[in-house]
């Protein structure tokens, strides 16, 4: 699994970092950082999915390989 | 409740008024109405309107900043004077490119680890507000009033750097704003929140701290200082933002668990459901809706929007959208997926986002902590807000045990 992040859409609702704050970050502004290169490990899937169905504006995809 | 009393509403579809307090008493069920049978309403009242209700069409127009403009964010039967693209109240009113630039100053304040240093006064607030409730020795009293409605005005002040006793001006002044938006022109100038910040920003530029006032009063676009009306009104609108905004959101959240037993227990047992539940409060009972303007003729759900013509964007109502949320009309305390648009979508996304939750959660762990057991004294007693903030202003509850 892998996370496509758009930080044109993101406008900063922070509801990845709340929920997971192992995969995203904020930056001084407020604006999600994506902290994984490449696959997601396997025990923080289920919290990557959680971050892309609760961000308001689309701005996270999950990408299953 | 306005001065003047509005005419009765024959139907919503085609002579909607947010300002009606039928509206205030039963939005939710007039936005499920209307979006099966008029998603886009329109009235002749305010010079013009319309009210989409589906979560398609709002976020449409949220993220449409071209054919929308946001110079006017509450609906009035005039049209405001301030000119595109600053506003009378940066950024909230601003338009691109000018928005980017006015919101930028507020960010860093506002941000996820700035909000964390402030919880600590959102907690002691709560918990004096308690001691005070107790104190009285009463197990009736109004939750609204006496607790929901301080807990932001004295978070926003101590921010500001403004003393914590000026927080019964500050409602006087939203309520003139936001409730009854023109219904009052008889006050003088030193009666206004304009001449107030006035006075307390020229008090700042002579003796600068470290809060939010002192910082702007210091802020800069290009090496030239933000111009005084800049700050005022950025100050002004986050005491509006700010203040119905909290007040109604922690005021709902009490009067869904007045009401629900088993939501309570399960937010006592189970403090991983929180996060959860935090959101589908914001979801099911979103306090606010914007306005914009129409800047350029636009065809919206198949209706034809006019320049001039204002629309509003009931967020709450979008985020009851069947097409948007699964179960929209039901409170599903640990909903798991949950894009709600309580706090807009796209540019303008609330600022306060950050503040706003966690003196939501704050407030809601200290009060679940002291009364885990209450309800409504008399649930008709209760009454919301009218007009684009919603929320209950007067909501006796009985504490139990
Ligand atoms: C539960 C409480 C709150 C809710 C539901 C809420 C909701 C909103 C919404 C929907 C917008 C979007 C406006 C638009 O699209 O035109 C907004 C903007 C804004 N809010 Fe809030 N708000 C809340 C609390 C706060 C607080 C506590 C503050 C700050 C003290 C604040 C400051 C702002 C500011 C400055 C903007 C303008 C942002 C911009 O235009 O870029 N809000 N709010
Ligand atoms: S939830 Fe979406 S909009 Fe919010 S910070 Fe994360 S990516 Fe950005």
């Amino acid at each position: 699994m892998k996370i496509k992040y758009d930080r044109d859409a993101c406008q900063g609702h922070n509801r990845c970092y709340m929920l997971a704050p192992e995969l995203f970050d904020t930056d001084d502004e407020g604006y999600a950082i994506l902290l994984v290169d490449g696959d997601v490990p396997a025990e923080l899937e289920e919290k990557a999915q959680l971050a892309a169905d609760n961000c308001p504006e689309f701005a996270i995809e999950i990408i299953e390989s | 409740m306005p001065d003047v009393p509005r005419p009765p509403v024959e139907d919503w579809a085609t002579d909607f008024d947010h300002t009606h307090p039928d509206y205030a008493a039963s939005a939710p069920e007039i936005w499920d109405d209307l979006r099966e049978r008029c998603p886009v309403a329109h009235t002749e009242r305010f010079g013009g309107a319309w009210l989409p209700t589906r979560h398609e069409d709002v976020a449409r127009i949220a993220k449409d900043t071209e054919h929308f403009t946001s110079q006017g964010i509450i609906v009035t039967d005039w049209r405001p004077e301030a000119p595109r693209p600053v506003g009378y109240a940066p950024p909230i009113t601003s338009d691109p490119p000018f928005h980017a630039i006015a919101r930028k100053f507020l960010l860093e304040f506002f941000s996820p680890k700035a909000i964390d240093g402030w919880e600590k006064t959102a907690r002691e607030t709560c918990r004096e507000l308690i001691a005070e409730i107790r104190a009285k020795g009463l197990d009736e009293f109004d939750a609204a009033t006496e607790y929901a409605q301080h807990i932001p005005v004295r978070v926003i002040a101590d921010m500001l750097g403004l003393p914590r006793e000026d927080g019964d001006k500050f409602r006087v002044f939203i309520h003139r704003i936001i409730e009854e938006p023109g219904q009052n022109a008889v006050e003088s100038w030193e009666d206004t929140l304009d001449y107030y910040l006035d006075t307390k920003v020229k008090e700042r530029r002579e003796n600068l701290g470290d809060d939010l006032i002192s910082y702007l009063c210091t802020a800069d676009i290009d090496g030239i200082a933000l111009q005084d009306e800049h700050v005022r009104g950025t100050i002004a609108l986050l005491i509006i933002a700010g203040i119905d905004t909290t007040w109604s959101g922690i005021g709902s959240s009490i009067w869904h668990m007045a009401q629900h037993p088993v939501d309570r227990k399960r937010w006592i047992t189970d403090p991983e459901v929180r996060p959860f539940a935090l959101e589908e409060f914001l979801r099911f009972y979103a306090p606010v809706t914007m306005a914009r303007l129409v800047a350029e003729d636009v065809e919206i759900g198949g209706c034809p929007m006019k320049e001039g013509d204002w629309t509003l964007l009931p967020f709450p109502s979008a985020n009851r959208d069947p097409e948007a949320f699964d179960h929209a009309d039901e409170f599903i305390i640990d909903r798991q997926r949950n894009r709600h648009t309580a706090f807009g979508l796209g540019i303008h996304r609330c600022v306060g986002s950050n503040l706003a939750r966690m003196e939501m959660r704050v407030a809601l762990e200290e009060w679940m902590d002291a009364f885990p057991d209450f309800e409504l004294v008399e649930p008709e007693a209760v009454t919301w807000s009218t007009g684009q903030v919603r929320g209950p202003r007067r909501m006796p509850v009985r504490i139990n045990g």
